[in-house]
């Protein structure tokens, strides 16, 4: 099929969708009158409840733990997928260690400046990341979001011009170490819900002051171990899509 | 005023559907993909909204406060969670066809296989 005709046919088909779309969306209820019963129920309990005074991490890790555990394995096995699509090929090899091939594959040698702002950073991001992990039952936040600010710190130092520091952080085994334990560490708190005669993923451990960092259960503990899993996947499959262009070299390119 | 963000959402589904049928690059088709899925971004938003209600957080605020649905909030977590994923394997699959084939054009692909 041609360009024009496929955008003929998409242009008459995006009519009838946006037509029909406006069409149903009349009878739903209109935007700020929201129905539903349990987010409301939530609200009104969850401080009581858990004495987590984050109702969406409760809803993540509490009451819908199970769902994150899938979505902690999607994120996992994307990883895996996208190590698996960017290993080295048959016609490929490595740039050699001792050459100064390694930097070819670099872009054009970063302004002092940039080199100073990026690497004075990466202290700062790392110190959010734990703090973003830590106070996900407290505050807007959790292991998603703080494993995620932690991988960023790999690639301030990549920003900075330092390959080989950036090689050492992220080939280094406790980034797989950390990202095992993520996914394990979950999974056996868990079973920890089961040991104690309760569901899978059961909140049974002391659920402490309200408003302390130590609060919340298990959900503070799921949280650490999401944050370890997210950093560790992300961290991988930064160094995936870098190694790309720092190292692989076509057979017979010098 | 009371559909709006329903529209929003349907016409960000839109724009990025445009965008991969019209795209001429994959690593464009993936960017474009990520559109359509914030579409779905809009919508859980829009269906969790309250009037007057405060962000699902109770640190500090008082118990009993109107606050907006945190289930769809962990919903859309879980999407954009997803969508960094099927994001990273586009973009892992955009770079071996461009090994593969030298083009990262979805129409020239098509030729130089025809």
């Amino acid at each position: 099929m041609n360009r024009s005709r496929r955008h003929i046919l998409f242009f008459v088909s995006a009519a009838v969708f946006f037509g029909l779309m406006t069409w149903a969306m009349h009878d739903l209820p209109p935007v700020g009158h929201y129905r539903g019963p349990y987010g409301d129920a939530i609200n009104a309990t969850v401080v009581y409840e858990r004495h987590i005074t984050d109702a969406v991490t409760a809803v993540n890790f509490d009451y819908r733990g199970f769902d994150t555990l899938g979505e902690e394995s999607i994120l996992f096995l994307s990883v895996i997928g996208v190590g698996t699509l960017l290993r080295q090929q048959k016609r490929e090899r490595k740039s050699r260690e001792d050459t100064d091939e390694l930097e070819k594959g670099q872009a054009p040698e970063p302004s002092e400046a940039m080199k100073v702002i990026t690497l004075g950073l990466v202290g700062p991001l790392v110190v959010y990341g734990i703090y973003i992990i830590t106070h996900g039952q407290l505050t807007p936040g959790g292991g998603f979001q703080g494993g995620v600010v932690l991988a960023t710190a790999p690639l301030l130092v990549y920003l900075a011009g330092d390959l080989k520091t950036f090689k050492r952080i992220t080939t280094h085994t406790l980034v797989e170490i950390g990202e095992a334990i993520g996914i394990f560490g979950f999974l056996m708190i868990g079973f920890l819900g089961i040991i104690a005669g309760k569901e899978f993923l059961r909140n049974v451990l002391p659920l402490g002051q309200t408003g302390s960092i130590f609060s919340g259960g298990t959900v503070a503990l799921l949280d650490i171990a999401t944050g370890l899993a997210v950093a560790g996947g992300f961290i991988s499959a930064i160094y995936a899509f870098l190694e790309q262009t720092i190292e692989m070299r076509m057979e017979g390119e010098e | 005023m009371s559909i709006f963000p329903y529209l929003v959402a349907a016409w960000l589904f839109l724009v990025g559907l445009y965008g991969v049928i019209s795209s001429r690059n994959f690593v464009h088709i993936a960017m474009c993909l990520a559109v359509v899925q914030s579409s779905t971004y809009v919508l859980l938003l829009a269906i969790g909204y309250k009037t007057g209600g405060v962000p699902p957080i109770f640190a500090g605020a008082q118990v009993g406060t109107p606050a907006v649905d945190p289930i769809v909030q962990a919903l859309m977590l879980t999407d954009i969670v997803v969508e960094a994923t099927v994001v990273a394997l586009l973009l892992a699959l955009a770079v071996q066809i461009q090994k593969a084939a030298g083009t990262v054009n979805p129409d020239r692909l098509l030729e130089l296989q025809g």
